[in-house]
């Protein structure tokens, strides 16, 4: 396994697209040391940065506060990362394949526009987790990206499949202009929660505010949340799908865009609390 | 000074038909010998092509650059330009930034454009983007047809004020042509309404129609002997059925000259988008039997990419067919204009008819002198894809494998399958160059006669046809080497045609009123001044008597 370990915390980001499984597997160490990092507009050696040991691979481990670190994993399509400490933005952006994992908190842009692999933050996410940049057609294609804290603004915004769960609240518009994929908000949310979606589905386990334009279906436990449990429970996440548990109250839409998306909220029976 | 030995040439003006010949370049034109000083290139094994002329591309102005701020997505997965010593940076992509679109279209070997769609309120916009597109030479036409104070002359048959008033625009923003959008449709779209037939009264006038404002500003523009003839965008764009609309409009031209844009675009028969098909042939039929016409194909390839055009109705039709972005722009009391990012995809019959009748004219129009390639540049597709439609007019094995791909009922309802011509090189040059040159009026560009400018493409000949014209060896504007083994020497600025028609002065004191009233811009901040127009080359008018 190759470490990497923060020597100076930079004086504004780093753009570390290259610190990616995909590219330090086949490098020496040396070629690693002399990788080029862009800090602002000047052009530095990783070394300046990171000091380097283990030997290479597709394991990566990562320490230090490395909140000032962008895109680090950039496109990975293998391997793992590690990260023990905080990371930076657009972090497993565009990612299609491998593993991340985070003992810390998470910029914006977390798996931004990923297509496959799985990410899991054990601490707090910033906004626009699995979103699609601005302009783009569609977020997150598919994976998994799983935070145990909270996350900001536009979650899933305009993804099209795929899996976001959050053991917090999360900000506003969860789901924004979602067309697919499932996102479980096990704290629930602030305002707006799937704002224009058109298809999808929003779990919450915690009572949310809605939007006018989604209306009242019935009040159900659908069989694929069973399955999803099943998934669930391989990262030791609880989802009550059992009718004994309570039962889910379903909303469709957003009917302003009009759209066919499904909010699943949680409503316990007699008082069984979720966790 | 410079001598090209060994070349086959392909000057179509001038009879030159693949002959193996010496051209010469002296102070920027072609000159019949130079001196043993020159410095020779050595072009055996490659052809010799005078430089390409794009008569319709949108590289300029307010509705390309809305679209290349709406289409951020492109700018990231789009090839970047670097800056180096001779070279600004810039993005290539669906719509390309104004150094890079100079760069990419002389990297191809085209050396003039023509920007067919100028709103005289951007006109300056307009003329600061292309004094940024290096290299080509440059032109552009004033959008006319849907501009209030015409259209209300039109209305009143007060003929001859029109023509004053349309010969101060043209000056005013520093135009060299005339281009009619949706004639009457765009001013309809401010009530939400559109003109689709010609007969039909547009909305907000008493009896205006389409017809009357086509064949109208035809008139004017014989009239006003501009170089180049009335540039027209036809009704009903991309409606199916919209044929018999194209066919009506080229009938009330008779007796004027006329340029017919992106023609591909207005040969759709068919009811609605579940029977829409292609009606080239009335098209072409038409067309071949009138020389009074002149038109660019329109074509369209399948991918990404962005429309822009005056013709706000059509793109909010395209938007909610689409439920994609979509941008539309309002310009006062001159037109509009709509912008949708499109991807055509072989899979929807839509676009197959679409991808096909573009190649259909291209083929079924007999004088390749009055039909030139164009794909409406970025609508159909980006004008940096020319050399795969190239390819695809020179074989029609290349097609075959292309429609294997598409489904049968896209094929039964085009034609392509029964075409079998296929385009020799002297025929490519004509299309390319030589033929949008003539349409252009501009006799120094398109041939390689001695006085024409000295702008040449030289191409290695290659039986890859898309590799050969997407990468020439050397490309020559006004005798400087601009390309040289697939890198850019030199970015020189080219020049802008404008044409003065003559008006009389006394035209602006009926003008002047009705802008205080109407508009809000001062009446002396409107005309571009002809210090803004860098390189500015004045082209004559001819007048009818």
């Amino acid at each position: 396994m190759l470490q990497l370990t923060l020597k100076q915390n930079p004086p504004v980001p780093l753009e570390a697209e290259l610190i990616s499984p995909d590219t330090l597997a086949r490098m020496s160490l040396d070629e690693i040391r002399a990788l080029p990092l862009q800090l602002g507009k000047h052009r530095r050696r990783l070394d300046e940065f990171f000091d380097i040991s283990g030997a290479p691979g597709l394991e990566l481990k990562l320490i230090g506060d490395l909140s000032r670190v962008k895109w680090l994993g950039r496109g990975m399509s293998q391997g793992r990362i590690e990260i023990v400490g905080n990371a930076g933005m657009h972090l497993g952006a565009r990612m299609k394949g491998g593993e991340i994992e985070v003992h810390g908190n998470t910029g914006d842009w977390l798996g931004a526009e990923m297509s496959q692999g799985t990410i899991r933050v054990r601490g707090d996410a910033g906004g626009q987790v699995g979103a699609a940049y601005r302009g783009s057609v569609s977020g997150m294609k598919n994976g998994t990206i799983i935070i145990d804290g909270t996350a900001g603004l536009e979650i899933g915004m305009r993804m099209r499949r795929g899996l976001i769960v959050v053991g917090k609240r999360v900000k506003d518009f969860a789901g924004l202009q979602m067309k697919g994929g499932t996102i479980l908000l096990r704290a629930g949310s602030e305002i707006r929660a799937g704002a224009w979606m058109v298809r999808g589905t929003i779990i919450s386990l915690a009572p949310l505010p809605l939007l006018p334009t989604f209306a009242t279906s019935c009040s159900h436990n659908p069989l694929f949340l069973r399955l999803l449990a099943r998934q669930l429970a391989d990262w030791d996440i609880a989802l009550p799908a059992l009718d004994d548990q309570g039962t889910y109250d379903c909303y469709s839409g957003d009917s302003s865009v009009p759209g066919k998306g499904e909010l699943l909220i949680w409503r316990p029976r007699n008082g069984s609390t979720v966790q | 000074m410079l001598r090209i030995t060994g070349g086959r040439v392909y000057d179509p003006a001038n009879g030159v038909d693949g002959q193996i010949r010496d051209v010469c370049i002296a102070d920027g034109r072609i000159a019949a010998a130079v001196g043993d000083g020159a410095r020779t290139l050595d072009a055996s094994g490659m052809v010799i092509f005078p430089g390409g002329v794009d008569v319709h591309t949108h590289v300029a102005g307010g509705a390309i650059n809305f679209a290349r701020a709406m289409t951020p997505e492109d700018h990231r997965r789009t090839v970047a330009f670097i800056r180096t010593q001779t070279q600004r940076s810039g993005l290539g992509g669906m719509a390309p930034t104004t150094f890079a679109t100079g760069y990419l279209y002389a990297g191809m070997g085209w050396t003039t454009l023509n920007e067919a769609a100028v709103p005289i309120l951007s006109a300056k916009h307009t003329h600061e983007e292309l004094r940024d597109v290096p290299i080509v030479d440059k032109s552009c036409c004033v959008l006319m047809a849907n501009n209030e104070i015409v259209l209300d002359l039109l209305e009143n048959g007060e003929l001859e004020r029109a023509k004053q008033v349309v010969a101060w625009q043209i000056w005013a923003s520093k135009a060299y042509g005339v281009k009619a959008v949706n004639p009457g449709g765009v001013a309809a779209w401010k009530w939400g309404k559109d003109a689709k037939q010609l007969s039909e009264t547009v909305e907000g006038y008493r009896k205006l129609t389409p017809g009357t404002i086509i064949t109208g500003l035809a008139q004017i523009i014989d009239e006003l002997g501009l170089p180049h003839p009335l540039h027209l965008h036809c009704n009903n764009l991309g409606a199916p059925g919209n044929y018999t609309t194209t066919l009506e409009s080229m009938k009330s031209l008779e007796g004027h000259r006329a340029h017919l844009a992106h023609l591909q675009y207005h040969a759709y028969g068919g009811d609605d988008w579940n029977t829409m098909r292609s009606e080239t042939e009335a098209i072409a039929d038409y067309f071949n039997a009138h020389s009074n016409l002149t038109a660019d194909a329109g074509a369209v390839l399948f991918g990404n990419t962005v429309t822009i055009t005056a013709d706000g109705p059509w793109q909010h039709l395209l938007y909610k067919l689409t439920g994609r972005k979509w941008g539309n722009l309002d310009v006062e009391n001159e037109t509009g204009c709509g912008i949708v990012p499109y991807t055509y995809r072989p899979s929807n019959i839509v676009n197959a008819v679409q991808w096909a009748s573009g190649l259909e004219l291209l083929l079924m129009i007999k004088d390749p002198w009055r039909v030139s390639l164009s794909t409406d540049h970025p609508n159909g597709a980006c004008f940096w894809r020319y050399p795969e439609i190239l390819q695809l007019l020179m074989s029609a094995d290349f097609r075959r494998d292309c429609m294997a791909k598409m489904s049968e009922e896209a094929k039964r309802r085009i034609r392509l399958p029964e075409l079998d011509r296929e385009y020799s090189l002297f025929e490519i040059a004509i299309i390319t160059s030589a033929g949008p040159a003539r349409a252009l009026g501009l006799s120094n560009k398109g041939h390689l006669g001695i006085g024409a400018d000295a702008d040449i493409a030289v191409y290695n000949q290659d039986q890859d046809i898309s590799r050969m014209f997407s990468h020439p060896r050397y490309v020559i504007k006004h005798g400087e080497i601009v390309i040289e083994e697939g890198e850019i020497r030199a970015t020189p600025l080219g020049r802008s045609y404008v044409i003065k028609p003559q008006y009389e002065s006394t035209i602006e004191e009926y003008l002047r009123p009705l802008f205080e009233d109407c508009y809000t811009m001062q009446f002396e901040n409107y005309p571009v001044e002809l210090e803004r127009v860098e390189h500015a080359e004045l082209r004559n008018c001819i007048p009818a008597e």
